[in-house]
């Protein structure tokens, strides 16, 4: 243990040299890691095809093409001609407006409940685990409490209660998402809190909430960017399930589980593209945010060097 | 010794196939005779007293058997009754219990049915049911079921063994019908009086029907073989039934084409593609249930429908049609009016928009709405509520297409699970609503009495003294035809829902299951009259 | 230790308390009642049934004898809907069976997981860590309700290898398809947790230092690393279990396999509240159980943590 203490004394004193240049550096590893640099890509281009798609799109979301409806297989192809680019479901509603307008709301869920989960779990189980104590216990305790609570049985409680809703969606979400991130948190910080710069700038008698927030968070960085990038799928892939269960948005708002579950009913019945198309920007989007926070990870770590 | 054994060896191997190697109706018989079938949910109860569903009653009506039973085209035949006869005044039926014993050798008695009947209507007993026996007209049954009159003073008795005497309020041509289900179902009162909650479980359940419940396992299957103490076990030729439960319509599919199943619904849409495929397997017959969206007229009810004008301008402007053609794709009938057409008694009213193209249909919708003040200037939105599934949702959409395409109405969606659903009907919380009703016999009172004005079932509130007035006639006349036509008239003259199809049963049956009662309109089906046709 | 256990465990009970009232409020808010069906019932056979299940009784009075027959007598009640069967019926009977394929499944993603995450972890930026993440995230981007009718279309109608749903008791053929479609996404989630801690490690100090002194890497890697590597895939098992759990929905779902995370959904969806409870008291529990399972675990891998 004393080999490590030196080196770790080494590593602080490095870090408050480059202090300023840290990000910089940290951009510039991430621009070398090209499976990360291609995650990012596919997720701008993905962004860019809901913000935009909008425009291109030759029919509304619920319009109903009468030429295709109940003849989907023959007459609702993917075609340039008729305007539907990705094809129609069995209704003859067009599978690009509703591939654009589902990737909206799954993106939108994805990220505002991953945005809820990081937020409030890195600061309260920082908090929990470097305060410590009875602090911890309690903060813990309601974590447990919170957790023992099954997540669906919540989520389709609250679902029915309040009835469907968007906001409920993402609250539901979100909320009970940041306990998983809070314990994730805690764990990594009570092995962080007995490190010796930690013990240092306890002596030296710098705050508890700058301790926090200048030495246990940024230290965290890499677990939060990874598992932040873990979570939006998660979140996307909650909202299918919910979606799965027929709890999710309400039609004719859709989303990627919702289309995805549509398609995987159909597959076999010569409509592939139903469950092809949304499949396939929901795939891209996953690996995307694999990537990029693989990347992340390697590129904020300040220990990897 | 050794060489008997053998010849009996023998004997037995070249005996077996000769035995299974029999015929029914000149049709050579599979040498294994089960029926797989694929049911949607889990079974609530095999008590016939509990039971409230359709699943449920489907395996009821072979573990048990009750006065009567359907017949291949929904004629009653026959069961643990032999015959019955009915009084001058049509108030009292007296029925000779056949010679029949229980599957623990016990034999059958009037007493049972009693028990059972009482049982229903036992308020500490609590059944869901409890009405039924009010819709039979039993006496007194409602009084019992609020616990003002002892269970006694039900109007049945066991005069003796085999002599069931039942008296009813009013006239009830229809009574026998009515006798086919599983609520009247006995059971075996020394039976469940010993073994109290158990006594449905596999191994404890006694029936008087054609099989005997040998397994169960929650969420996965329901086993049933034949019961050799049952009266006809003669002429029965399934051995054992199994039921699947599988949630996924589209899954089941792929295990019945896998060979797993004998029969499993079609989803929506592919009965074309199947019928071309497998023309000897899909299936697609009439079925006793019409489904509407139910216009709320109550006091909670929004003020546009209040206007006949608005009500018949949006029940016009949907495309049955399309709907029934290209949505469900399962030889559903496009529907006009409310009561199931094929119902027995019912004579179709002549409407004159049911005759009309759509064009002409759209055409009169426009002009109605304009009528009542609507337009471009002063656009209608209406909310249209339906519970979770794909079915409902594809009709839904199509719905709101047509009302937005043809007269420009806005139409919000609002999509609930089954429970809020039933809530918000029951509350008056809505203003179209989807609706379905399943006949509970065979005979148009079942349906036409939901719009009247004191039934439990009228949601949307719809009242008018006249439609009431020809009800409560029919239940009195001997041929009561004319008072059906008459109420089914003006109800679709007043339009308290739009109408949108009749249903018909979509099914994959597996080609060598034979004695299917595709003219059943109630699709009651025993496994009894049911065999497997060799290759 | 042993005192930090008894500690935990007493501070269950409440918590388990509190969980219990609060779903009980929860559900009953919920609108419409296990016995809103179709046929509105006439109010007083509904009047006889809500007095039969004693739901006629303030909320509160209900709550007091739910707890009192829960801890007295370990008697869930009777489901509200399936009337043949108590509650403590249908969790014998179907949570043998979720344990079963859950356990299996739990096992075989722990196990393939880390091993696929600590192998790409080792050997980074090689083509096996580039195959390893691929599979991985390959395997957790498809959803196990799409994975599921796909299986069942190869194995089952395709090449008619394998049963396409049931139990029967659990025999092998049964358990291969729901274990590959719960398995999947949870072995992709634990090898990318694995990959990123085992980077970690392995770039940390004493690892550097351990290498610069010229020990062999399998030795440095199994004696060394991998332990302190398992720390995040520790404190993401607890979670994943619970989530294992709601996941067989899906597997139930598709397989009728009978477990109990379809029940639990059904009863939310039926309002069996008896059967709701039940399934969330027991998932509660084993939640609590596996957080202080994962507690101790992390205690005993790090040293460096007090409590």
């Amino acid at each position: 243990m004393a080999v490590s203490s030196t080196d770790i004394s080494s590593a602080t004193t490095e870090t408050e040299v480059k202090g300023r240049s840290l990000w910089a550096d940290a951009r510039k590893r991430f621009f070398r890691n090209y499976a990360a640099v291609g995650g990012l890509i596919v997720l701008i281009l993905v962004g860019l095809f809901a913000l935009f798609g909008p425009w291109i799109a030759r029919f509304e979301i619920d319009e109903i093409d009468f030429t295709a409806i109940g003849n989907a297989a023959q007459m609702g192809r993917p075609s340039i001609e008729t305007g539907h680019y990705f094809g129609t479901d069995d209704l003859g509603r067009d599978i690009f407006a509703r591939t654009v307008q589902g990737t909206q709301i799954s993106l939108l869920v994805g990220l505002v409940g991953a945005g809820i989960a990081v937020l409030v779990g890195t600061v309260y189980g920082a908090v929990a685990g470097y305060v410590g104590g009875r602090t911890d216990g309690i903060m813990m305790r309601l974590v447990d409490v919170l957790m023992a609570i099954p997540y669906m049985f919540v989520l389709i409680l609250l679902l029915v209660m309040f009835g469907r809703s968007m906001i409920m969606l993402f609250v539901g979400i979100g909320l009970l998402s940041w306990l998983d991130m809070s314990r994730i948190v805690r764990g990594q910080t009570l092995s962080l809190k007995n490190r010796e710069f930690i013990e240092a700038a306890r002596a030296t008698g710098v705050s508890t909430a700058k301790i926090i927030t200048r030495h246990i968070i940024p230290n965290l960085l890499g677990v939060v960017a990874v598992y932040a990038t873990l979570l939006v799928p998660l979140m996307i892939l909650a909202e299918s399930f919910i979606s799965f269960l027929g709890l999710g948005v309400q039609e004719p708002l859709t989303s990627w589980g919702a289309l995805i579950r549509e398609g995987a009913g159909t597959m076999r019945y010569g409509t592939l593209w139903q469950l092809g198309y949304p499949l396939f920007f929901f795939v891209i989007t996953l690996f995307g945010f694999f990537f990029v926070g693989d990347g992340l990870r390697d590129a904020l770590d300040p220990k990897d060097r | 010794m050794k060489k008997a054994l053998i010849v009996s060896l023998l004997m037995g191997s070249f005996l077996t196939p000769v035995a299974w190697a029999d015929t029914k109706d000149g049709v050579e018989l599979a040498g294994e005779q089960v029926f797989t079938y694929r049911v949607l949910d889990d079974i609530k109860s095999f008590d016939p007293q509990i039971n409230t569903d359709v699943s449920g009653s489907e395996i009821m009506r072979d573990l048990f058997e009750g006065l009567y039973n359907d017949d291949a085209t929904g004629g009653q035949v026959p069961g643990a009754a032999e015959s019955f006869e009915l009084s001058d005044d049509k108030l009292t039926y007296t029925f000779t219990l056949r010679e029949a014993t229980w599957s623990n050798g016990d034999p059958v008695t009037a007493s049972d049915f009693v028990y059972a009947w009482q049982r229903l209507v036992n308020p500490e007993f609590a059944s869901e049911y409890a009405w039924y026996m009010e819709l039979m007209g039993v006496v007194n049954a409602a009084a019992v079921t609020t616990g003002d009159m002892p269970l006694e003073e039900l109007g049945v008795v066991a005069v003796d063994d085999q002599t069931l005497q039942v008296t009813i309020d009013a006239p009830r041509p229809y009574f026998i019908s009515m006798l086919t289900h599983a609520s009247t179902f006995p059971v075996p009162q020394a039976v469940v009086e010993e073994m109290g909650d158990q006594w449905t479980k596999p191994g404890n359940l006694v029936g008087n029907g054609a099989y005997t419940l040998t397994s169960y396992s929650p969420g996965e299957q329901v086993v049933r073989e034949r019961n050799p103490a049952y009266w006809n076990d003669a002429e029965t030729t399934i051995d054992k039934t199994v039921a699947l439960i599988i949630n996924d319509e589209n899954q089941a599919l792929t295990r019945y084409l896998a060979g797993e199943l004998d029969k499993t619904e079609v989803p929506a849409g592919q009965y074309p593609r199947l019928e071309e495929e497998y023309p000897d397997q899909a299936h697609s017959f009439p079925r006793s249930c019409s489904y509407i969206y139910m216009y709320n007229l109550g006091e909670s009810g929004p003020e546009y429908l209040k206007d006949l004008r608005v009500r018949q301008a949006l029940s016009y402007a949907v495309n049955r049609d399309i709907i029934v053609d290209n949505v469900l794709q399962g030889g559903q009938y496009p529907s006009y009016n409310w009561t199931h057409q094929a119902t027995t008694g019912f004579q179709m009213p002549d409407l004159e928009w049911a005759s009309w193209t759509q064009e002409e249909r759209d055409a009169k919708a426009v002009e109605l709405l304009t009528e009542a003040g609507y337009g471009p200037d002063n656009p209608l939105t209406v909310k249209l509520s339906y519970n979770t599934d794909e079915g409902h949702k594809k009709i839904a959409i199509a719905a709101s297409q047509f009302l937005k395409k043809t007269l420009g109405v806005n139409v919000e969606l609002s999509n609930s699970e089954w429970k809020v659903h039933l809530d918000n009907l029951r509350q008056g919380n809505f203003e179209l609503a989807r609706y379905a009703w399943c006949g509970d016999y065979n005979e148009p009172s079942t349906y036409l009495g939901l719009f009247t004005s004191n039934s439990g079932h009228n949601n949307g509130k719809y009242s008018n003294p006249e439609f009431d007035r020809l009800l409560e006639e029919s239940k009195t006349q001997a041929d009561p035809s004319a008072s059906y036509l008459a109420a089914e008239t003006l109800l679709m003259e007043d339009m308290p829902m739009i109408p949108i199809y009749q249903y018909t049963t979509v099914i994959m049956l597996d080609e060598t299951v034979r004695g299917w009662p595709f003219e059943n309109l109630m699709q009651n089906w025993y496994s009894r009259d049911l065999y497997i046709a060799a290759e | 230790m042993l005192i930090f256990i008894a500690k935990r465990l007493t501070v269950a009970i409440p918590t388990l308390l509190v969980l219990i009232v609060l779903s009980f409020v929860l559900m009953h808010a919920a609108p419409g009642g296990p016995f809103t069906q179709e046929r509105a019932l006439p109010p007083e056979v509904l009047a006889n049934i809500e007095a039969k299940y004693g739901l006629d009784q303030p909320l509160w009075r209900q709550i007091g004898t739910y707890l009192i027959n829960v801890t007295t007598q370990f008697d869930f009640g009777p489901s509200f809907i399936y009337k043949d069967r108590t509650v403590n019926e249908i969790i014998a009977n179907g949570f043998p069976i979720t344990l079963t394929y859950g356990g299996i499944s739990f096992v075989v993603a722990v196990l393939a997981g880390c091993t696929l995450g600590a192998l790409a972890g080792v050997y980074q930026n090689t083509w096996l860590d580039y195959l390893a993440v691929g599979i991985s995230i390959g395997a957790q981007v498809l959803p196990n309700f799409v994975m599921a009718p796909i299986l069942v279309l190869i194995f089952t109608l395709w090449l008619g290898w394998l049963p396409g749903g049931g139990w029967q008791g659990g025999q092998w053929q049964y358990l291969i398809m729901p274990v590959i479609a719960l398995s999947t996404s949870f072995m992709a989630s634990i090898a990318r947790i694995t990959r990123s801690s085992m980077l970690e490690v392995l770039n940390s100090n004493h690892i550097r230092t351990a290498r610069a002194k010229g020990l062999p890497i399998r030795q440095i890697i199994l004696r060394h690393a991998l332990k302190p590597a398992m720390l995040p895939v520790i404190s993401y098992l607890g979670p994943a279990f619970v989530t294992m759990i709601t996941g067989s929905v899906v597997v139930d779902f598709f397989f009728n396999t009978g477990g109990i995370g379809l029940s639990f959904v059904n009863a939310a969806l039926n309002r069996d509240y008896a059967v709701m409870m039940g399934v969330t008291i027991l998932v509660g529990a084993l939640t609590i159980l596996f957080n202080l399972i994962v507690d101790i675990l992390y205690a005993w891998i790090d040293p460096k943590i007090r409590y």
